[in-house]
């Protein structure tokens, strides 16, 4: 890791634009990532609220709150949508890949700062449009649309005529444009902004994840836009791209959508493996084991990434051949992953730990995304993944590396950067109780996942067999627990925002070796305007 | 998984344990690293952090060891994937098509049949006494033991998915497409599995009823079928899923 020989400093008094001017115009990096962490939180809650609503109707069979499944699956569509899209997504880009690849690097700001700005709007207008798909009709006689954040069609081509999955589709087409720039302006700032004497070899691991997944976002997004506009001409203008009376076919929907959605599974939670480096590094007061392999595990993860999409259409009558094909690209996947967590492993080995709230999320994480990540080797077994494709079991995995995995370390994040973002210290106390209480609500929550979809539990459902009851419950409890774990989150962020103890520019110690902890916190508006000079310092 | 009443079902079942017991260690492992992580290498316990960040032969290991263990999944499981997707020669063949919100039901006249037939799910208030809410039909789809069947499914709208987990079977049902499984079931009995692709508001409401019975019940079966679902109309009006 390079240590900056020319410390940054403060410059000159800044003169603060205008509250609009600031906080509507912005074209400040770290203020554009404060929007995103804010936003995303808000849609977190909205996403999060959706889920509670299923969860209270799962927690027993029969139909209790919810007038029949399609309004049931509704909710089921928009919790995905929101969390992808509005939730993990703008938090780790938007708003951690904005506040720290600059400061990393020793950028001033992003390449682009006024298209950042753009990028965010135009997520912010995207959510809007979503929102407003919850109340104009989709299906005949209900509202919203309820056909999966994957939108399969016919179902919602013919089976949605109304206008809430058109105003999906341009909210997906707007949120898609902003990450499509801001992924230009990461890949253009990392190339072309690092400081003299940052080689890409002595980049941070965060910037280097970064850099990946804004790769994956480029040439993945275009093939979604692609087919969410085949869907809206399919449903508006006359084609059957997905018709099959016309010569079209609902699969070719599956492999573009997929195409996009499994390096999209990546864009998730590459970010995350940068946050959980620096931060397992910091408090180990040990570099990473391994950067090299560590740099190129990601990439790896990237680029293969990319040839595996159709695992996840086993059940579509793909052949044997194609089947077999995928089935082996799908766990080549699992070789680059297990290099990065038995680094992180061995980057803890030998360390001096402090296991402070930060640390104890990254390490949860460290734990359950390899629990999540091996039932993805069992459904990357097509014989396998025959019977548990569309069940429960899937449902689990992937809640696993994203609720335990990418949320885990958005968490890890929050309590790992607080100081430096706001220059008030979070009581540690706080976030080790909000990890506990989460680890334990969504261990409840999810794990009995498994077991419904062992025993032939279908997902989307709004109603099951009696047969499934016993875990339903359980699950739904863990959800109410992880819910007071967020209350205690909410509880300590307005504490110390009354508080108001002061954070130190450094506050972790030596472990802390990343250019964001030379300077004050929070930061100035400005900083590095004159750039600092990264020197060997040779171990 | 639920218990399997087919060959291929059963393998299937013993090649989820056996990962399962493979998945199970992994994690076990890195529980234990990580239980002596915090036990051994905090900072009261040891105050001076190592500098170590490579070692060749742990980086070489932890690559080719996970690419054995790859390797040793691959195998079983592509034997697997031949068996479940070449069909062997089949004793008959039935041709199931998805509808919303139920299934159809056809057997060939060549082969004792010429009929077909809709498979509705019963309404919770017209069930008897034993029949499981949520996956009763009315017309159950009936197979004889021991033969092999081969299954044609297709959709007449909207993507479903035919399942029937204790036989270890799905396969999506894709309007103008003609897709294929097989099975074999050892066992007389009533399974049952449900529709495992979205397809609206009746989702969770058609499910999928396979009564296996032996040979001669098979052919009184069919000759009582012949009768019963001659008039059939197949161009009934969609039944609309209410509530339950």
């Amino acid at each position: 890791m390079a240590h900056a020989a020319d410390a940054a400093h403060a410059d000159h008094h800044d003169h603060l634009p205008s509250f609009w001017r600031r906080w509507f115009y912005s074209t400040n990096h770290k203020d554009i990532g404060t929007l995103y962490l804010i936003f995303g939180f808000t849609a977190g809650i909205v996403g999060g609220l959706l889920s509670i609503g299923m969860r209270l109707e799962l927690q027993e069979p029969g139909l209790q709150f919810f007038s029949n499944p399609q309004a049931f699956n509704v909710f089921v569509t928009g919790h995905g949508l929101i969390m992808v899209f509005f939730m993990v997504m703008p938090t780790l880009i938007g708003g951690f890949g904005n506040w720290f690849v600059p400061l990393m690097i020793g950028a001033p700001d992003m390449a682009f700062p006024r298209m950042n700005n753009i990028s965010y709007w135009l997520t912010v207008s995207a959510f809007a449009l979503m929102l407003c798909s919850l109340f104009v009709e989709g299906a005949p006689g209900s509202l919203g649309f309820g056909g999966g954040w994957t939108v399969y069609p016919p179902l919602s081509t013919a089976g949605h005529p109304g206008p809430a999955l058109d105003f999906g589709i341009l909210a997906l087409h707007l949120a898609g444009a902003a990450s499509i720039l801001g992924a230009i302006n990461f890949i253009t700032t990392i190339l072309n902004m690092r400081a003299p004497g940052m080689t890409l070899h002595k980049m941070p691991l965060f910037a280097w994840a970064m850099l990946v997944t804004a790769f994956l976002l480029l040439l993945s997004l275009p093939v979604l836009a692609g087919a969410i506009t085949m869907l809206l001409t399919d449903r508006n203008f006359g084609t059957t791209f997905f018709d099959p009376s016309g010569g079209g076919d609902p699969v070719l929907y599956q492999h573009l959508f997929w195409f996009f959605g499994h390096p999209e599974v990546y864009i998730m939670i590459l970010p995350a493996f940068g946050i959980v480096s620096h931060i397992i590094s910091t408090f180990s007061k040990k570099p990473i084991f391994g950067y090299l392999g560590m740099a190129y595990a990601m990439v790896a993860i990237g680029v293969v990434g990319f040839v595996v999409w159709a695992h996840h259409m086993y059940t579509v009558g793909l052949s044997l051949q194609t089947q077999a094909y995928f089935v082996f690209a799908t766990m080549v996947i699992a070789v680059p992953t297990g290099v990065k967590i038995f680094s992180w492993i061995a980057t803890m080995w030998g360390g001096s730990i402090k296991f402070n709230a930060a640390m104890q999320w990254a390490v949860g994480f460290v734990f359950l995304f390899t629990v999540g990540g091996v039932t993805g080797v069992v459904l990357a077994n097509a014989p396998v993944d025959r019977y548990m494709h569309d069940t429960y079991y899937v449902v689990a995995h992937f809640h696993y590396v994203l609720s335990l995995g990418a949320v885990f370390v958005i968490f890890a994040g929050i309590y790992y950067w607080f100081p430096k973002m706001t220059g008030y210290v979070f009581p540690d106390w706080i976030g080790r109780l909000h990890f506990w209480i989460s680890f334990i609500g969504a261990n409840v929550l999810f794990f009995p996942m498994h077991f419904l979809g062992l025993s032939g539990m279908p997902r989307r459902y709004a109603d099951y067999p009696d047969a499934f009851a016993g875990w339903n419950l359980v699950s739904s409890i863990g959800a109410y627990i992880f819910v007071a774990g967020l209350f205690v989150f909410i509880f300590g962020v307005v504490y110390a925002f009354n508080r108001k103890e002061k954070a130190a520019g450094n506050p972790w110690g030596e472990g802390a070796t990343t250019l964001e902890w030379t300077l004050p916190s929070p930061p100035p508006f400005h900083q590095f305007e004159t750039l600092p000079r990264i020197v060997e310092t040779g171990h | 998984m639920q218990g399997m009443v087919t060959e291929l079902g059963r393998d299937m079942s013993s090649f989820h344990t056996y990962l399962v017991w493979l998945i199970t260690a992994i994690c076990l492992f890195v529980l234990a690293l990580i239980v002596v992580i915090v036990a051994r290498f905090n900072e009261n316990r040891n105050p001076v952090p190592s500098r170590t960040t490579h070692n060749t032969l742990l980086e070489v290991a932890w690559t080719i060891v996970p690419v054995l263990i790859l390797v040793a999944i691959a195998i079983p499981s592509f034997r697997l994937l031949r068996q479940q997707l070449i069909t062997p020669p089949a004793d008959l063949v039935v041709k199931v098509t998805g509808f919303s919100w139920y299934w159809g039901y056809e057997y060939p006249a060549d082969q004792g049949g010429g009929f077909k037939f809709d498979s509705n799910m019963v309404d919770a208030k017209d069930l008897k006494q034993g029949q499981p809410r949520l996956l009763t039909v009315d017309n159950e789809m009936v197979v004889p033991v021991g033969k092999t069947v081969k299954v044609q499914v297709t959709a007449a709208d909207v993507l479903h998915s035919f399942a029937m987990p204790s036989f270890g079977i799905k396969v999506d049902a894709i309007p103008g497409r003609l897709n294929e499984t097989w099975f074999r079931a050892d066992a007389e009995g009533v399974y049952h599995g449900q529709c495992s692709e979205l397809c609206g508001n009746g989702h969770p409401y058609m499910p999928i009823t396979i009564r296996v019975v032996s040979e001669q019940q098979y052919a009184a079966w069919l000759t009582e079928a012949k009768q019963k679902f001659a008039s059939t109309d197949s161009l009934a009006p969609v039944k609309l899923a209410t509530a339950q």
